[in-house]
């Protein structure tokens, strides 16, 4: 398992490395940087700013430059917001980590009780009916079910507000303020859980059916238990197992934030800012962001391994 | 089965009875599935429409009207008209065409290129194998969204005319997509160039050329059609957010994705849901349609990945 890990860490190592790199040579080719965008700027000023902030280096020195001031924990200052991009991250993560938190949770729930009552009823009317709700959910572009929810929602029923985290210009505090976010999540909250639920309740359905033709739960019923019990305690616990490995994929989502959601929504998470950014070529945040995703990316998968060898001995690593 | 149709063949007749009993016995269980039947019928349908359709319209020559713009729909333009008088139905079909042939098209791309590549590497293993896989590594760690907006920034750049743009998405989405497919092909490889069949070749001594064209691939082409099939979904879904965000296919080429632009405009977005949500329905429909379709392919081709 050590040397297992080492080797896995160093190849991490290695593969993000060349990500960074290809990410930035990426970020440079793209047309534009963040002060040709200025249009009340004169071409002498533009010169003079682009040497200060060392836009008009070799692109390769500028890789370098940033490598190292990464690697010590420096992502350098956004160029649009006049902030450390760590600081601005630490500001936006947490409103991406709450939609995904809570989509992540109800996710889960749904698919696991849906998953579980589909498979044990298979080819009922109601296990049709998941499944037909299934390729529904995973096959609706997010940003079409967002404008559609809103115009719904939002603008025909005035039930729930359109976008943001807060009503503009409202300053509520303690309770009021909670109850006005949970307001403002829930659409986006909605859409998520939609969207994530297809491909899960699909996962648990076919694993549980898996579980439920095997012998030991044959032997369940011979013995008596009660089918809650059966289903609940013997089938679901083997069923859940393979799920384990998911948890490191959902790392990504859970702190990447979406970019399309958010903006939709017009929720001040870290897609959103990767939006913004990228219009303004603000580099630095770009860059930041990118690799925020890579690392977590890896990370995942690392863990997902790793979990899967844990919870069953019988995988060689 | 497949291993079988391969493997068991003496002769070259032979082996085309086989195969043909075995694909005649597929499509008489697919016909047995009717959802999957009905998600044909649909994706079939939506094709003929958008490639057919507008040859039969009064306004397919695309004109604007200043005089009928922004018409809710009516007996005369059934989906309404947009803000330069032109026909949205018949724009929504003009607009599948492209969205239908960027689907089709990048996923044969990718398809293709997975394939070659993942045969390539499992079957040679060694440096090919390292080469390959590590260049698909690298791919798949950078998240895929902030690559297409790269690419579809770049495209921008490169002043690509709007109507040569579409190749280049279908080039783009292609370029993301290889990597999984390529993983998949090579896990399979490694697993079918251990099996007994392949022994027997390499005691007959053939060259690797039969091996990898004759015997391998032949062995993959179900999981490579069922898996193709999914992937034109994925690749529509894919086009339409690129295009939604103004980095794909842009106007005047309408595309389902660059329709549903429409709903930033605040006024056409409240007022005038003729304009974007046909477009969007569109996408959900046909996607929908081949992933069911997809999926009962799979219960028939690869049965081993059945529910």
């Amino acid at each position: 398992m050590g040397a297992y890990l080492s080797k896995r860490l160093s190849y991490i190592m290695i593969i993000l490395a060349a990500a960074s790199l290809m990410i930035f040579c990426l970020y440079a080719m793209t047309p534009g940087d963040f002060i040709s965008s200025n249009i009340k700027l004169s071409a002498e000023r533009k010169a003079e700013l682009r040497e200060i902030y060392g836009l008009n280096r070799p692109v390769l020195e500028r890789y370098w430059t940033w490598l190292t001031h990464a690697l010590r924990g420096d992502l350098g200052y956004s160029l649009a917001q006049q902030r450390p991009v760590l600081a601005l991250f630490n500001t936006y993560i947490w409103n991406s980590f709450l939609l995904a938190v809570v989509s992540t949770f109800f996710t889960w729930v749904i698919a696991v009780i849906v998953g579980v009552v589909a498979a044990y009823r298979q080819y009922s009317w109601f296990d049709t009916l998941v499944m037909i709700v299934i390729f529904g959910a995973m096959s609706i572009p997010s940003f079409f079910i967002g404008l559609f929810l809103i115009k719904i929602f939002a603008v025909d029923l005035h039930l729930l507000p359109p976008g943001g985290i807060t009503t503009t210009g409202s300053n509520a505090v303690g309770w009021a303020h909670v109850q006005e976010v949970i307001k403002h999540m829930t659409l986006p909250v909605a859409v998520m859980t939609l969207l994530g639920t297809g491909s899960l309740t699909r996962y648990f359905r076919s694993n549980m059916i898996d579980v439920i033709r095997q012998d030991y739960i044959r032997t369940a019923r011979a013995k008596g238990v009660k089918e809650s019990k059966v289903l609940f305690g013997h089938a679901l616990r083997n069923a859940m197992l393979p799920a384990i490995t998911l948890v490191g994929f959902e790392l990504p989502a859970l702190f990447g934030g979406s970019l399309i959601i958010e903006k939709i929504f017009n929720w001040p998470g870290i897609g959103q800012l990767y939006i913004q950014s990228f219009g303004q070529r603000d580099y630095p945040l770009l860059m930041g962001f990118t690799m925020l995703i890579a690392i977590l990316t890896v990370i995942g998968t690392l863990l997902s391994d790793v979990l899967y060898r844990i919870a069953d001995p019988r995988v060689k690593l | 089965m497949s291993s079988v149709s391969g493997a068991a063949a003496p002769g070259r007749g032979a082996k085309t009875a086989v195969k043909s009993s075995m694909w005649r016995q597929s499509v008489r269980l697919l016909l047995k599935n009717k959802l999957a039947i009905a998600g044909l019928v649909i994706v079939v349908l939506m094709f003929l429409a958008c490639f057919i359709g507008p040859m039969f319209s009064p306004y397919a020559d695309n004109k604007t009207n200043m005089r009928i713009m922004n018409r809710a729909p009516n007996l005369q333009h059934w989906l309404g008209t947009d803000k330069l008088g032109r026909d949205v139905l018949t724009r929504v079909l003009l607009a599948g065409r492209i969205s239908l042939t960027v689907g089709l098209a990048s996923m044969v791309l990718s398809v293709t290129l997975g394939t070659l590549l993942g045969a390539l590497s499992g079957f040679f293993r060694g440096v090919v194998d390292q080469v390959i896989m590590r260049v698909a590594d690298l791919l798949l760690t950078i998240p895929s969204l902030p690559l297409l907006f790269i690419f579809g920034a770049l495209l921008s750049d490169w002043k690509v005319p709007p109507e040569n743009r579409m190749y280049i998405v279908m080039l783009i989405l292609s370029l993301v997509n290889w990597p999984s497919m390529a993983r998949m092909i090579r896990g399979q490889m490694l697993s079918l160039r251990e099996r007994e069949f392949m022994q027997a070749t390499t005691v007959l001594g053939l060259n690797n050329k039969r091996k990898l064209f004759h015997h391998l691939l032949p062995n993959l082409i179900p999981l490579i059609i069922v898996i193709a099939t999914l992937n034109i979904g994925g690749a529509i879904l894919s086009e339409s957010v690129l295009s939604f965000f103004g980095l794909g296919v842009t106007a005047p080429t309408p595309t389902w994705g660059n329709m549903i632009d429409a709903a930033n405009n605040l006024i056409d977005f409240q007022e005038r849901p003729w304009l974007w949500m046909p477009p969007g329905l569109s996408i959900f429909i046909t996607v929908i349609a081949i992933n069911i379709f997809g999926d009962g392919l799979r219960d028939v081709l690869d049965p081993k990945q059945k529910r």
